[in-house]
């Protein structure tokens, strides 16, 4: 049984969870991670992507998060969601707003590397419907 | 004299102004209790936010901060964001607010400052363009805005980076009224851009670390530059939260206060209006008397 692990994931508007964990999965922009106990202190920024998070009971629960960040000790996880809902709870006509409004800041964009960064969100996002539809 | 029929008039329509105030105040009531929850539902991010904040200006340098935080370096276009309610008879909330804008928008023009507002609520607006209609730049409309969300911050945020990006100001304050108690709201003055590096708590954050060097994904400064703009948005909506209980505490006290007014009102109209009825019948019954003893 792995050691227990406290992990926080808090969005603006509230604080989803607060609770120790076995270990979570962190969608950071370079790369998904594992976090367990332990872990090296690592600050990344987020991608729109999926959190699951192993609950020390057992229990595996998962999240739909829209950009943030991870801030990342040995002893503790906070994750600063800037908007985040539980995959059950997970609204389709909202998802299907943000990409919409993803493909018009992708039109919109003025120069090559707006553009860039907007395609990029554009794309996760869509592979984040992707991952989340079947489920 | 006001006659009988005149006071039964008056009395009943205090009774129903009285019945309306209790109505509102009831209704503030439980809008505090929500906007206040919703307040402190928020504090957990703002307050890890500002860690995380404090943390990595320590690993970015100086000169590598972005000019959101190091600002353009001069001082001469003032922007100030007043944050107010969208409806009045809430006491002096929206005008203790105005009048700190007011004060501050007169300092800086004393000054020879450039002063541009961005107006937040209605009503801050309609106070502040009768003296200041020309610095008034535009105003943020939220009157459809049942519960303000983080969304709705956000947009605000993007609108004043978007200004600064383009150089149309070089300090942004912000006013709004900071939530003490349900009986006391402070107005409140906030520098926005450029941001004041949050302190650090001694150095706590360093050592919480275990004494390791954090590692950042991508380099510090893109998340730097990744987060500030964030933070910018997290204060407005912090601030629109604070005002959000606020007002409904002001509403609160300021319909307590007009249903016992109307109270002792009702108390004074009655006991004239049972003199009055008093007056009339001893007079009657005089004429009565005097009528048998003139037979």
């Amino acid at each position: 049984m792995a050691e227990a692990y406290k992990f926080e994931l808090v969005s603006p508007e509230r604080l989803l969870v607060s609770e120790d964990v076995e270990y979570v999965v962190i969608p950071g922009t370079e790369g998904e991670m594992t976090v367990m106990v332990n872990h090296a202190p690592v600050m990344t920024t987020i991608k729109p992507g999926v959190v699951t998070v192993k609950f020390m009971s057992g229990q595996e629960e998962r999240y739909v998060v829209f950009g943030g960040f991870a801030d990342i000790l040995p002893d503790t996880c906070t994750l600063l969601a800037e908007s985040a809902v539980r995959v059950a709870d997970i609204d389709r006509a909202d998802l299907a707003r943000r990409i919409q409004e993803a493909r018009e800041d992708v039109d919109d964009a003025k120069d090559d590397e707006s553009r860039t960064k907007a395609e990029a969100f554009l794309a996760q996002l869509t592979t984040l419907e992707g991952a989340i539809l079947p489920a | 004299m006001a006659s009988l029929k005149d006071l039964r008039n008056r009395i009943a329509s205090v009774k129903a102004t009285q019945k309306i105030t209790k109505a509102m105040q009831m209704v503030a009531a439980a809008k505090l209790r929500r906007a206040q929850e919703a307040a402190e539902a928020a504090r957990p991010y703002a307050e890890r936010m500002r860690t995380v904040l404090a943390n990595i200006t320590q690993a970015v340098s100086g000169s590598d901060a972005p000019a959101l935080m190091a600002g353009t370096g001069k001082d001469d276009t003032h922007l100030l964001i007043v944050c107010t309610a969208e409806r009045g008879l809430c006491g002096g909330f929206n005008s203790q607010i105005a009048r700190l804008a007011r004060e501050h928008t007169h300092r800086l023009v004393a000054e020879g400052k450039t002063v541009k507002i961005l107006c937040v609520g209605k009503k801050g607006y309609d106070i502040l363009r009768r003296d200041y209609g020309k610095l008034i730049i535009d105003r943020i409309d939220l009157r459809e805005v049942k519960q303000i969300g983080f969304a709705n911050a956000d947009a605000i945020a993007r609108r004043v980076i978007k200004l600064f990006e383009d150089g149309e100001f070089d300090v942004c304050t912000l006013f709004y009224s900071r939530f003490r108690s349900v009986i006391s709201q402070e107005p409140t003055a906030q520098q926005l851009i450029p941001a004041a590096a949050p302190a650090s708590e001694d150095g706590a954050t360093q050592e919480t670390a275990g004494g390791a060097v954090y590692e950042y994904e991508p380099d510090a400064e893109s998340i730097l530059s990744d987060l500030i703009p964030r933070n910018i948005a997290v204060q407005i909506f912090g601030a629109l939260l604070e005002n959000a209980a606020g007002e409904m505490g002001a509403k609160m006290t300021a319909m307590d206060n007009a249903t016992r007014n109307a109270g002792d009102m009702i108390n004074k109209l009655s006991i004239t209006y049972n003199r009055q009825r008093q007056a009339q019948i001893t007079k009657e019954l005089i004429e009565i008397i005097s009528g048998a003893e003139a037979l």
